[in-house]
Formats: structure tokens, sequence, C-alpha cells
């Protein structure tokens, strides 16, 4: 039996009370497919029976399963490239100059997904600014919704069609050592980053203010008044002076008018109102 | 902008012939080994872009990056080695000899397209994937 009607509104209703991520009424097909295999993982019968299962009593780790499983994590590394091209030409000079006096560097990646993304930076910061904020202190940060995200990340242990995507092969033999089939980051790099889980449309736990915040290829799940929630909220965690990166088709345009859109290279990065200069 | 596919698999020559027409490359050659790769190359009509498998018989992918990068005619050749070799020290020794990027086979289509945009070719295509649940 395939899940719909009845059951499908209520995994739809449960998305997007849990994570704010608007499925739509024709993704029938993406939401069986992906429960089935869950359920076969798990050891249902099928997709409706572990769905009549949860319905009936609730059972927090089956529901962060099944809401995980609902999730799109795919990833690579230095996405669309225009952005890292202008954090290594434009923005982390920048930061290297403004940051002198506390020499400090706070980076968070808000919806890192396999960690990519904060690790991409950390090859960046390796690779061109050693000299640059040597004796800083550096915090690269990712945060997922998804515990099997969070996990992933921390592992730094990537397949060969991951590393394939993206990563200039230079970075791999430099960075990474082959584990069997896969690929494992070097403790130089993985130690770096620190990963824990957090969901965006929740109450934020206190944080620090960071220097740049990547929040990209999630709003797009989100209605418009939860992306201006979320786009609210990183707003009051940048840094002054800090910047904002956000996905390739996000914008905040319309959306959050106290965070300004300033083009940097080839990207748009999003700056603070009325920030001094 | 012009390409070399050299392969000695005809499908996946055709497989890539394909993936380079689908990212704007208009003029595509192809040679089932390094010999047949030296002998098509004009010096008047030279490639961009070579994208060379290791295993072949007669000259073999690293002997092939050697001699494009042995003649100075040719070093403005881009060299892109494809292929199933995929160990570290085995990607180093092609670095070294002068390719300039390196994709692991099997791969998916985006990541060859990646790697073209690392090389400074293009624009990686803003492919829709990741919106499955998008909604507007
Ligand atoms: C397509 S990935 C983007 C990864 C990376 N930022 C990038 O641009 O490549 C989207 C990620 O957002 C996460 N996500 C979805 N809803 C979330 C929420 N409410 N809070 C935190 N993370 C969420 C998913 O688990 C997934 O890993």
């Amino acid at each position: 039996m395939t899940v719909g009607g009845e059951q499908l509104l209520f995994v739809r209703q449960l998305v997007q009370r849990k994570t704010a991520i608007v499925l739509g009424e024709d993704k029938g097909y993406l939401v069986d497919s992906r429960l089935s295999s869950l359920a076969r993982d798990l050891g249902h019968a099928d997709a409706t029976t572990m769905l009549d299962h949860l319905r009936k009593k609730p059972d927090l780790a089956l529901e962060q399963r099944v809401l995980e499983a609902m999730t799109t994590n795919e990833t690579l590394w230095f996405r669309d490239r225009a952005p890292f091209e202008a954090l290594r030409q434009h923005v982390l000079p920048e930061l290297a100059r403004s940051g002198a006096g506390s020499r400090q560097l706070r980076i968070w990646s808000a919806a890192c997904s396999s960690g990519q993304e904060i690790y991409s930076i950390a090859v960046l910061l390796e690779e061109h600014f050693a000299d640059r904020f040597a004796g800083w202190k550096i915090d690269l940060a990712g945060t997922d919704f998804s515990v099997e995200m969070v996990k992933r990340a921390s592992e730094g242990l990537y397949s060969t069609l991951e590393v394939n995507r993206g990563l200039p092969a230079a970075s791999l033999v430099r960075h990474f050592d082959r584990e069997g089939a896969n690929w494992r980051l070097k403790p130089s790099i993985r130690s770096r980053a620190r990963f824990w889980r957090m969901n965006l449309v929740e109450p934020w736990a206190p944080m620090p203010a960071w220097d740049i915040v990547l929040l990209r290829n999630v709003l797009i799940y989100f209605d418009i008044p939860t992306k201006e929630k979320v786009l609210r909220a990183a707003s009051r965690q940048m840094a002054p002076g800090g910047y904002l990166l956000l996905g390739g088709a996000e914008t905040a345009v319309g959306i959050c008018p106290e965070l300004v859109p300033e083009k940097i290279g080839d990207a748009t990065f999003y700056r603070l109102e009325g920030r001094e200069q | 902008m012009k390409a070399l596919v050299v392969d000695d698999s005809r499908a996946m020559r055709s497989i890539l012939s394909r993936l380079l027409r689908k990212a704007g490359v208009d003029h595509i050659a192809e040679a089932a080994d390094g010999c047949e790769a030296i002998a098509c190359l004009d010096d008047d009509d030279l490639p961009d872009i070579a994208l060379v498998d290791w295993n072949m018989p007669n000259m073999n992918g690293l002997e092939l990056v050697g001699a494009l990068r042995g003649r100075p005619e040719w070093r403005r050749i881009t060299i892109l080695m494809v292929t199933t070799e995929s160990e570290q020290g085995q990607i180093v020794r092609a670095l070294a000899a002068g390719a300039h990027e390196y994709l692991i086979k099997p791969f998916e289509e985006e990541s060859l397209f990646d790697k073209l945009a690392i090389l400074g070719f293009h624009q990686p295509v803003q492919g829709d994937s990741t919106n499955d649940f998008a909604h507007n």
C-alpha cells in the first residue's frame, strides 16, 4: 500500500510543524519512496504500517527519523564557487584586518548537512590564510536539524561520489586520507569544526555572534513568514561588520529589510543595515 | 570551445561527449588512446581541454599527459583526467605529471560540470535537484 490521503496529510503537517518545510500536495511519490526505505530499515512491513504506528502513539525517536527522511541533504564542496572566491579575495582579508585587535574569527554554517560547506571554509583557511590568521582563535561551526547529518559531518568521511563534487583534486590529496572506498578528512581540518543539532525554526539557544553566517539552500523550503523569522534571528546573530550568505535561489530582499545586499566579487552577501563603517 | 575526449571505451567517449555538449562545448574530437590523441592534434586548431582516461592500450593516459606537457605548443591545453584509478598516490602522480584536475569514475553528471567550473570553463548548471520540496 502506498502513502496517500489522510496519511500523506499527516506527514505533510508533521513536517511543516516540526521543520517548517512545506511539502507540496503533489509530493506523495517522494513521501512514499523515502518512507518506504526507512520502514524497511526499521523492520516495518511498509511505510503505511510505520505511519499507523506513529499516529497511534507518540514516538519521538521514530518521528525524528521520519522527519530526517523527508529532508533533502544534497550539498557539495565550494557550492556555486563564486561565494568562496569572494570569501577568499575580499571577505576573509577584510576580516583579517578588522579583527586584528581581537584576533577572533567565527563562522557558522546554519544548515550544514554533511559538512562540506563549513569544511570548504576550513580548507580555504588552511590553503590561503594560514599565515594571516596564525595565532587567532578560529571557531568554525555547523548545525543541522538532522541528527544523522550532524553525525556524518563530525565524522568527516566522504564517498568518492561526494569528493568528486566540487573539491579540487589537489585539495583532495592534500587534506584527505583514503579509507577503504571512502575518503577521511585529516584531523588538521576536521578538528577545526564543531557540529551540533539545531532546529532553525525553534527558539535558538544562546550563541556567540558570527563574523560570517552561511544560511544556504534551506530557506527555499520554508514559507515567507518562516523565512522572515529565520532571517531576523540570523541577523541578530551577526557580529558588527559581519556577513550573511544565502543560497543561489534565495534572497532577503523584500523579506528582511535590516539585511542589505552587497555585491562582493560575483556573489551577493548581506550586511546589517546602518552598521558603522 | 573545443574538447578532445580520450578513452578506449566507445561508450564512455559518447557519455563524455554528450555531457560536454550539454555544457556548451560545440567542437568535440574523440580518440581511443594516447597515440590517436597525439595524431589528431592540429597545432592551428588545438583543443582547449582534453579529458583523458588512464588505462588505455598503446599510450596510456599518464604518458599522454607527459607528452602534452612536453611540447610548448600543447601546454595551453587544460587536462582533466577521468579514470577509475582512485588511489591517492595515482592522483598525486597525475597532478605532478601536469594534469590540472582529476575526476574518479564512476561519477555523477554534475561532478563533470563541477570540474569544468573549477577549471574556469563553465558555470555549473544551476540544477534544481535540491529543490524537491521547494514550493514556489
Ligand atoms: C540542501 S541542504 C543544504 C546544505 C548546505 N547549506 C548547502 O548549501 O549545500 C539543506 C539542509 O537543511 C536542513 N534543514 C531543513 N530544515 C531545517 C530546520 N528547520 N532547521 C535546521 N536545518 C534544517 C536539512 O537537514 C539539510 O541538511
